[in-house]
This record gives structure tokens, C-alpha cells and sequence, in this order.
């Protein structure tokens, strides 16, 4: 073969297409999509027991919220003149849809989902600025005026299906018309929260919680079998989504174990001294909004500390104000209001907890 | 091999395709020789050296070409016999147009009479240094720095370790892979040689534990050189100074100081394989170990280029490409540069040229931050890296510097992870730019 044989078959480039660009040159496969969509994904347990917990309307409620929400942040870019398919497509706001369904009463109306859906895009996030601006988890944001706003309708709990029963026929029902032998009308923690007195030491304060915090009913709150909203009852799910959040990296495992970790203590303590005041810790854990919170609500990237030192602080944070709404604050459940509150120290935060680079020495003088 | 004895440091990322798999086994190959070179005058960091010789002479390969120019400066040689056409401009990597020595080869690579070999057991340090300085060493890794200013520590400064940068952290490069495996002797050779100059005793050779075969090829001699082979994690950025030095010896370069400020020196491994040539052979450095690659390559691979050799040439010699590129890329993936020329000529610092597919080459639009914090995990200086790209992004550069922009090595590391496919490298580029001017 000649030279110019040889020549012939090589191809060179010509550089028509050379990009100029900075290093790096190679990017992880990973966007703020696909983490959208991975959370979405860890939330599909806990949505699937709401469903069989609550029947097909919990369905109805969290495919319509995430609609409404989807909808509520392509009207903003609308009317802000921001490109809308491209913002709605990063998932975000299907996420919040979800995430507020989630933290609803199963019964609640559609309309309530729609001004929760405005509270959430609208005064949540899009105010500050959109994805990744906002101080306030924006779900919460809407499950907290929600809750101030229209508290009866936020504190009707249907009862769940039941193990025990065969016929699951009363799925929707109201406080009004339950049976009696469970826990109907009401939360674990809201049964709690009418019966606690404040440093109550005598032991017949602890045989009112007796009823709710035994062995069985600890069962059945970890299964999922108790009033609450839509995703927070079934423990065992919250926990499978919590852990695949955990191994696809998208959370911090700080925050949840830091901050469930600090309510088992404070409760704990406040147990074995004041048994009147406070049922087991294990029966906290299991109740009310905690675990999601824990896992979905206090992880959200964009409202928790950047540094890990941080997020323990914040965890921390969350765990104290919990325990304390929880056994001496009026409202029966505080994970909602812990959670907003120490959204709102975050900048403070990071701050404090600024970490010092490779090899920081400390400039004299 | 246990996980205890697979050292590392903290932070970094891996990333998901390293590319190394596709030039790995191809052996080093010399590249023919070519009608013409281009040698760059700007081979090292420091002043420029002063062209020796001039249009219409007649060199012989390994003849001095070029002098250096004060002590930060390095020799250039001819990496053929031939004619000296002139001084001309060609593109350099950095985009601008710069000047270089061009050389008509005469196709016989005639060498020049050989400096005298040196037996370095019995040589005194100052006989060489001289002849590192003589050959025109620089560090081959990427920064280029003169060895022989390395090498010469400031009294001040106590030396006690010297470490062989074997880690190859860069995706896609697989050159020093390649020389530590079939010349293992010539790289322990020459940090012996280097150890000497620095009078050390501790001498580590760090590779990645993606190199078992160069791990075991450096561990079958090590021993007799006095050379302890260290297996490092698999993790970018392994092969950076300060990390490698945390990796092996557990010691920590100050802010703002260099190695010599935690008792190290750091050279790489095609240093002190050039360094075994300029003593043992009396050859100047002229030509490197440089893998061509890139999916877009028909035949990935690590050559022997000369210097001066044109990367279009390069290409050719791996069998050209299988597609137009989107992406040419002197060095590694995450730290090398994009060029817009395929005339730049490869130098004494070229570990890589990789050619990316157009699919690869997008420029990403970038959304907001989301605070994942994946840059703060992802930083091996332990900065972060979010806050410092939206300090920038408002302007805010005395916010950037107090929170220590400054130490920002670019290794891209945070900008490879962020799901927002924010320019951090360029933030804080910009950052570093505007603190400097400032402060002038």
C-alpha cells in the first residue's frame, strides 16, 4: 500500500464543529430534573399507602394537587414573562403537588388543594424568585396556612382501612359517624394532646395514654393504620422512600436521624421522668407528621444548610421545637411549624457553619 | 489488597465514564517522523527562553535551540536534525498566537554528540542540577515548571519527602498508565535520581488503584530504588498536589503555600523519566508520552510525539477520526483546554489530546442553584463552591475572597456534579481575576 493510499482513508477533522468552552469538559449525567423525578420516585411508597389506607380519592387529591401546582407555576411564568415549559419541566412543582397532597386531611375538598396549590407556588416560591430562592419549604408554607385558615377542614380524619376489619367499606367517613374501637376522629397525637397536662407527675396521668401507646397500636402506627394525612401514616413506606432518598444520594442522612434522633431523646427523657406528660418515644417516632417531615420535608435542598455541620444544627432544631410543640404547645402535631422555623435561621446557619478550606491557617495579627 | 492500604483524601468525585478503557492497553508507540516542527518557545512557566539559533541554520537533533533566560526558564532542544525556517506565530494553547521555532526535518533525525552520561551514585547534586537545568526539564503534568528550580528547594524549606505523581486522576489519559508499566525502571530511575538532588529518604510513588498492572510493574523493582509504590483511591482530583500529599503523608499544604510548605516535593512520573534520560543518557528532553483518544478517534492510543509535532499530525498518526469532534481538548477532560485549532503544536506539557463527540460538547444552560450541595461534598478544598459562584453571580468578589475563592485549585470537581450545570469553574476564574486586579 503507497503512502498516499494510506493517507486517503484517514479522516481528519476539519474543526467545524469545535465548541470553545472552560474546563471541565465532561459533566455528571445527573440534572435538577432527574433529581426532581428521583424524589418523586421515593414518594411513590408512602403515596401507595395513602391509597390503601384512605381509598382512591387520596389518589384523586394528589394527582389533582400536583396538577393544580404544575398549573399555579406555569400561570406565574406567564404572567412574569419566564419561560414556562421550561420551568415546569424541572419537576419542582409536580414535587411541591405531591409533597402538599401528601400533608393534606384523604378527605379534604378539591378546592381546598387548589388555594393550597397558589400557596405553595405563588407565595412559597415563586415570590422569592422560583426554584432554588425560596427560604420556606413551599409546601409547607401551603400546609401551614391551610392549617391556620381553614383549621376544621384540615382536622377531619377519615378513618383508615383497617387490618382488623374485613370490610373496608367505611374508607371515607367522617369524624361524626366512626366506629369507636379505633382511633377515630382524631390522631394518635391529637388523642394525646387532650390529655396531657403540663409536668403532670402522678402515674395515673400515664394510663390515659395507655389506650394509644401499647405494643399493638405501635404495630399498626408503624403499618400505617392510623388518622392522619395521606402520606404520613404508613411508617414502613415513609421509610422505604427515606432509605432510596438516602442511597441515590439526594439527601443528607443527617437530617433525618439528627433530627428524629433528638425528639426520641427530649420525649424519651421527658418520659422516664414525667410519665404523665409524654408517651414513649417510639410512640412519637411513629406518629404524626415526623417521619416525613424527617425524610422529605426538612431534607429539601433548597431550604436546609449547605454544609453537613449545618444540617445537624438544623436537624437538632427541628427535633427540639418538635418535641416542645408536641408536649406543651397547643397544637397536637409541630413538625410543620419546627421545620418553617428553622427554615428561617438556614442563611444563619450557614453561616455559623461555614466550613474552613484545605489546609486553613489562621492569619495573625 | 485491603481497603485500609488504598489511600486517599477527602472530598473529590468520580466520574460516571472515565474513558481510560479505550487507550489502556495500546502500548506506546513511536510516531514517524514528519516533514516539519513547530517548537514552542513557551514550554515552560517563567520567562521565556532565548532562541539560540537562527532562519537558514542547519540542526541536529538534541541541539540546543533555545537558552534559558534567567533561572524560572528552561532549555528548548531540537527534537529532529534539519533546517531552522524561521520564527514564526502559531496558535498556542492558551488561543493566542505565539512564537515558535520552526523546523524543517531532513529525514534523518540525525542526533548532535550526546552530553555525557552521568553515573548519579557518585555525582554531587550540583553536577545534576546542572544537567537537569541543561536538558530543559519541566514538569510534564501539566503545569510545566522548570525541575530544576523544583529540585532547588529555598534553604529555609526542609524536604524530607519527594512523591512520583503517578495518579493519572484525568479521565480518558492513560500515558503515564502506559510509561509506568513498560518502563518502570526509568521512572524509579529517575526519583531516585531526584531524591538524590533533594537529599530525601522518603520517596513514594502514588497510583491509582485503577493501575494494578503499573502498580505491580513499579512494585517489582521499587524496592531496590528505595521507593515505597502508595495505591490510591480511585477518586479525582488524586493526581492534585495538595491531595496526593494529604493522601500519602497525612500532611497539609497550607493555605496559599506550596508543597515545599509540608516538607514535599511533587514531580511526575514523565519528569523523572526524562530526568533518568537527561543523566544516565545525556538526552535533553524532546519528546513525551501523550495519549491520543476520545470516542471520536479510530485508534486511541499513547504515543511517542516529538515536541513541535502538530496535533492535526497526531491525530493523523491514531488513524484519524471517525467523526467531525466537537471538542479539542489539550490535556485531561476536567483541567486541559479547548482549542479551536488543530495546528497547535504539542508540547513538553501535552499528557492528552482528546478529541469529545459533539453530543459531549453541549454547552449546558444552567438553571439556578438548587443548594443540593453536591459542590460542598464534591470540593477537595473544602469550599463552597455554590455560595462562591452566587457571590460572583451578584458581584459580590470581596465575599468571594473572604470565603477563600483563592483556594480554589479549578479542578472542576463542582462543576462537574452540579444538576444545574452552573459554570463554577468560570465563576470563580473570574473571581480569582478580579480579587488579583484589585489588589494591584
Amino acid at each position: 500500500m503507497s503512502e498516499n493510499e494510506k493517507n486517503s482513508e484517514v479522516m481528519l477533522p476539519t474543526g467545524s464543529e469545535l465548541v470553545l468552552s472552560s474546563s471541565p469538559h465532561l459533566s455528571s449525567p445527573d440534572s435538577v430534573r432527574r433529581i426532581m423525578y428521583k424524589v418523586l420516585l421515593a414518594l411513590v411508597p408512602a403515596a401507595i399507602a395513602g391509597v390503601w389506607f384512605f381509598g382512591f380519592y387520596a389518589l384523586v387529591v394528589m394527582v389533582v394537587t400536583m396538577l393544580f401546582c404544575v398549573g399555579a407555576e406555569a400561570l406565574w411564568c406567564k404572567l412574569a414573562g419566564k419561560p414556562v415549559m421550561g420551568t415546569i419541566a424541572d419537576g419542582s412543582a409536580a414535587v411541591t403537588g405531591l409533597l402538599l397532597a401528601m400533608n393534606l386531611p384523604p378527605g379534604v375538598p378539591l378546592w381546598v388543594c387548589l388555594i393550597g396549590a397558589f400557596l405553595a407556588i405563588w407565595l412559597g416560591k415563586q415570590i422569592f424568585g422560583g426554584i432554588g430562592n425560596n427560604p420556606f419549604n413551599p409546601a409547607l408554607v401551603a400546609r401551614v396556612g391551610l392549617l391556620i385558615a381553614l383549621p376544621a377542614i384540615m382536622t377531619t380524619w377519615p378513618v383508615p382501612r383497617s387490618f382488623d376489619s374485613a370490610d373496608p367499606a367505611a374508607k371515607i367517613t367522617h369524624a361524626t359517624d366512626t366506629p369507636v374501637d379505633s382511633i377515630t376522629g382524631a390522631t394518635p397525637l391529637g388523642e394525646v394532646g387532650t390529655t396531657k397536662k403540663i409536668l403532670d407527675k402522678s402515674e395515673a396521668a400515664y394510663a390515659n395514654f395507655q389506650a394509644v401507646d401499647n405494643d399493638a397500636m405501635l404495630w399498626k402506627y408503624f403499618l400505617g393504620e392510623k388518622g392522619g394525612c395521606i402520606g404520613e401514616t404508613s411508617v414502613l413506606a415513609l421509610l422505604i422512600g427515606g432509605i432510596l432518598l438516602i442511597a441515590l444520594k439526594l439527601i443528607n442522612w443527617r437530617v433525618p436521624v439528627c433530627y428524629i434522633g433528638t425528639v426520641a431523646i427530649i420525649t424519651g427523657l421527658v418520659h422516664f421522668f414525667y410519665p404523665g406528660v409524654s408517651p414513649s418515644p417510639l410512640f412519637h417516632i411513629l406518629t404524626g407528621g415526623l417521619m416525613i417531615g424527617a425524610f422529605f420535608m426538612a431534607t429539601d435542598m433548597v431550604t436546609s444548610p449547605i454544609t453537613s455541620t449545618g444540617c445537624v444544627v438544623f436537624a437538632v432544631g427541628c427535633g427540639v421545637i418538635t418535641s416542645v410543640i408536641r408536649l406543651w404547645g397547643n397544637y397536637p402535631e409541630g413538625v410543620s411549624f419546627s421545620i418553617l422555623f428553622m427554615n428561617a435561621l438556614v442563611p444563619l446557619i450557614d453561616r455559623w457553619c461555614s466550613q474552613r478550606p484545605f489546609g486553613y491557617v489562621r492569619k495573625r495579627g | 489488597m485491603s481497603k485500609k492500604d488504598i489511600l486517599t483524601f477527602d472530598g473529590g468525585i468520580h466520574p460516571v465514564s472515565d474513558g481510560k478503557a479505550l487507550s489502556c492497553n495500546a502500548p506506546i508507540t513511536a510516531a514517524p517522523l514528519l516533514d516539519k516542527y513547530r517548537v514552542l518557545l513557551s514550554e515552560n512557566v517563567g520567562k521565556l527562553p532565548k532562541p539560540v539559533v537562527k532562519a537558514g541554520d542547519l540542526v541536529k537533533k538534541y541541539q540546543l535551540i533555545a537558552e534559558a533566560d534567567g533561572f524560572v526558564s528552561a532549555n528548548l532542544h531540537s527534537p529532529t536534525s534539519g533546517k531552522v525556517t524561521g520564527i514564526v506565530d502559531v496558535p498556542g494553547p492558551m488561543g493566542t498566537l505565539i512564537p515558535a521555532i520552526e523546523i524543517e526535518a531532513d529525514g534523518q533525525d540525525e542526533p548532535c554528540e550526546p552530553m555525557p552520561a552521568i553515573d548519579w551514585h557518585k555525582a554531587d547534586v550540583k553536577e545534576l542540577l546542572k544537567r537537569t537545568a541543561d536538558a530543559g526539564l519541566v514538569g510534564m503534568g501539566g503545569a510545566a515548571f522548570p525541575t530544576h528550580v523544583k529540585l532547588s528547594p529555598p534553604p529555609d524549606k526542609t524536604i524530607d519527602t519527594l512523591i512520583l505523581n503517578g495518579a493519572e486522576c484525568e479521565p480518558y489519559l492513560t500515558a503515564d498508565h502506559r510509561l509506568m508499566l513498560e518502563q518502570p525502571e526509568r521512572v524509579l530511575e529517575g526519583a531516585a535520581i531526584s531524591a538524590k538532588i533533594l537529599n530525601v529518604k522518603n520517596v513514594y510513588i502514588g497510583v491509582e488503584a485503577n493501575k494494578i498492572d503499573a502498580i505491580e510493574a513499579l512494585g517489582r523493582r521499587a524496592a531496590e530504588f528505595g521507593i515505597k509504590v502508595a495505591t490510591l483511591k480511585v477518586q479525582y482530583p488524586q493526581g492534585s498536589e495538595k491531595q496526593l500529599i494529604m493522601a500519602i503523608t497525612g500532611r497539609k499544604v497550607p493555605t496559599g503555600g506550596l508543597p515545599m510548605d509540608a516538607g514535599c516535593v511533587v514531580q511526575n512520573v514523565g519528569t523523572a523519566a526524562a530526568m533518568t534520560d537527561a543523566v544516565c543518557r545525556g538526552i535533553p528532553l524532546v519528546e513525551r508520552v501523550t495519549t491520543i483518544t476520545g470516542e471520536v478517534v479510530k485508534n486511541p492510543g499513547n504515543w511517542l510525539l516529538k515536541i513541535g509535532t502538530p496535533v492535526i499530525k497526531a491525530i493523523e498518526f491514531a488513524g484519524g477520526v471517525t467523526a467531525e469532534p466537537g471538542k479539542l481538548i489539550l490535556g485531561g477532560p476536567m483541567m486541559g483546554f479547548a482549542q479551536k485549532s488543530f495546528e497547535v503544536p504539542v508540547a513538553k506539557n501535552t499528557s492528552g489530546i482528546l478529541l469529545l463527540p459533539v453530543e459531549l460538547s453541549m454547552n449546558y444552560g444552567s438553571t439556578g442553584c438548587i443548594r443540593c450541595g453536591r459542590c460542598v461534598e464534591g470540593c477537595p478544598m473544602n469550599l463552597i463552591p455554590c455560595l462562591l459562584g452566587n457571590a460572583v453571580e451578584a458581584e459580590r468578589f470581596d465575599l468571594a475572597a473572604q470565603n477563600h475563592v483563592m483556594d480554589c485549585l479549578e479542578c472542576g470537581s463542582c462543576a462537574y456534579v452540579c444538576p444545574a450545570h452552573r459554570p463554577l469553574v468560570q465563576h470563580m476564574r473570574r473571581a480569582k481575576a478580579e480579587i488579583r486586579k484589585r489588589k494591584k
